[in-house]
């Protein structure tokens, strides 16, 4: 069934270990995958949405999975990509928060360094040929300094006030780019988060309509109840589109 | 399932769900209204029943532009054929039009058809025509990516002589259940309903069609929730 693992033998070559494939697996396409992540920094800290899609390829299977999980007292992680992929860095990362807390010397991993950290498990793993298959999202504030950072599946990372994965780029950021200013309320911030959202559902056909908008401040993280966005279809061009036109779309 | 690179040797995937269903004394079409270009979604609002006569429309699915050509090619000779005849073409004559261009162009054509209408020799009738250009009259036909989710629910729920509102909220339920599922579908349901007294257009938009399994009723905003009042305590 699976013919990507079968040995690949070269004509005029004797089998060793590593033709026969006995290296280890490696992901080359994603199954159940989420699509994109909205973030960006506001007054109090950061706000981030996803929502709760797992497509199968083009069916929309799974239609409450959460993207977007706290990691420690200080950051936020949300995914898009391959969901079993997620959930093992969430494991990673669970054991990377333990051991921080077994040291109980009072300091506590913060946003960056847990951005770093995701940083050289994604690189290394595109560097073995196996990467995660995930673009990630990292928020957080620590001791008053809001950090929002984003690395790729080949491990390509960069930090800035606003940032989005996969459709997100093309069609949330220009409104963030226009619309985000530094000091935006709770409620200025969750109706722009909203607007971004809101289009990502009539123009990404893998979008559902099920979003989970989370936030981090000083005070701790927050997973608001997951929740539907009205749509609209008003237009008379809608109702009527070939008026005039019989037969075009 | 291997996405990715298999994608180039599948049969290119319909975005779209399609049907059409008799009852008695006429017939009822539908479809969704998503039209995408890979993963984009070019047009959320998109017609894909077009008309081919007064008394015969089609449902169009796969590639656009082979659908919307074909479609004006039948319509172009169909309005000659009536001329010729002096009275409106029958079903059939349309379907066998359209599977006359399917089938001698299979090699470059591709799309699936769902031609329905009513004529006074048969009444309501609906043909399928599948990519190659088969031809199959039948009660009720279900096409495009979306027809996938629907084959075990028309199994349960198609009847034999229903009503007109009947087989109008069939087809909606239908094609909702199907974007609920189907990524390449999507938007708004349209139904075209034909019988003896004319053709009737009918819109149903996303917030009007019912809720499925893990779907949640549709909010203003989040602040809406946030700031609506908290239970009140129970009283034994």
């Amino acid at each position: 069934m699976s013919f990507s693992k079968m040995p690949l033998v070269e004509a005029n070559q004797t089998p060793d270990a590593s033709s026969l494939s006995l290296d280890s697996e490696r992901t080359l396409y994603p199954y159940v995958t989420g699509t994109s992540v909205v973030a960006f920094k506001y007054r109090d800290g950061i706000l981030m949405a996803a929502d709760m899609g797992g497509s199968y390829g083009s069916t929309l299977r799974y239609k409450t999975v959460e993207r977007i999980k706290p990691i420690g007292k200080h950051s936020l992680l949300g995914a898009s990509g391959e969901i079993s992929d997620f959930q093992e860095i969430l494991r990673y990362l669970d054991e990377l928060i333990l051991y921080d807390n077994m040291w109980d010397d009072g300091n506590s991993l913060g946003p960056k360094e847990v951005h770093n950290y995701l940083t050289r498990v994604m690189y290394n793993r595109r560097n073995k040929f196996n990467p995660l298959w995930n673009s990630l999202v990292l928020g957080g504030v620590k001791n008053g300094q809001k950090y929002l950072g984003m690395v790729s599946m080949i491990g390509v990372n960069f930090e800035d006030n606003h940032v989005a994965t996969g459709f997100g780029n093309h069609l949330a950021r220009p409104i963030l780019r226009d619309e985000w200013n530094e000091d935006l309320s709770f409620e200025d911030g969750v109706k722009l988060l909203e607007k971004c959202m809101r289009v990502l559902l009539y123009r990404d056909r893998s979008a559902v309509n099920k979003l989970q908008i989370a936030k981090i401040t000083e005070e701790g993280a927050t997973l608001f109840p997951p929740y539907s966005l009205k749509t609209f279809w008003g237009f008379e061009a809608y109702k009527n589109p070939t008026v005039g036109a019989e037969g075009s779309w | 399932m291997e996405p990715g690179l298999n994608d180039l040797n599948e049969p290119h995937s319909m975005g779209t769900t399609i049907i059409g269903v008799t009852y008695n004394g006429g017939v009822v079409l539908g479809a969704d209204s998503r039209t995408s270009t890979g993963m984009y979604v070019a047009n959320r609002a998109s017609d894909k029943i077009s008309q081919l006569t007064d008394n015969v429309y089609v449902c169009r699915s796969g590639s656009a532009a082979d659908s919307q050509v074909l479609s004006d090619y039948v319509r172009y000779f169909l309005h000659q054929h009536t001329i010729q005849l002096g009275q409106p073409a029958t079903v059939k004559v349309a379907a066998n039009l359209v599977r006359l261009i399917s089938y001698n162009n299979k090699n470059m054509l591709q799309t699936g058809l769902i031609v329905g209408g009513w004529d006074k020799y048969e009444g309501g009738k609906i043909y399928g025509i599948p990519l190659g250009g088969t031809i199959v009259e039948q009660p009720f036909a279900i096409g495009g990516s979306g027809s996938s989710y629907l084959y075990g629910f028309f199994d349960q729920a198609w009847k034999e002589g229903m009503t007109k509102e009947e087989a109008e909220q069939l087809v909606v339920k239908a094609v909702s259940l199907a974007i609920a599922r189907d990524g390449a579908s999507g938007g708004v349901v349209r139904t075209v309903t034909i019988n003896s007294e004319g053709v009737t257009r009918n819109f149903y938009p996303g917030d009007t069609l019912p809720l499925w399994h893990e779907e949640l009723p549709a909010q203003n905003s989040l602040l809406d929730i946030l700031s609506a009042p908290s239970p009140e305590p129970m009283s034994t």
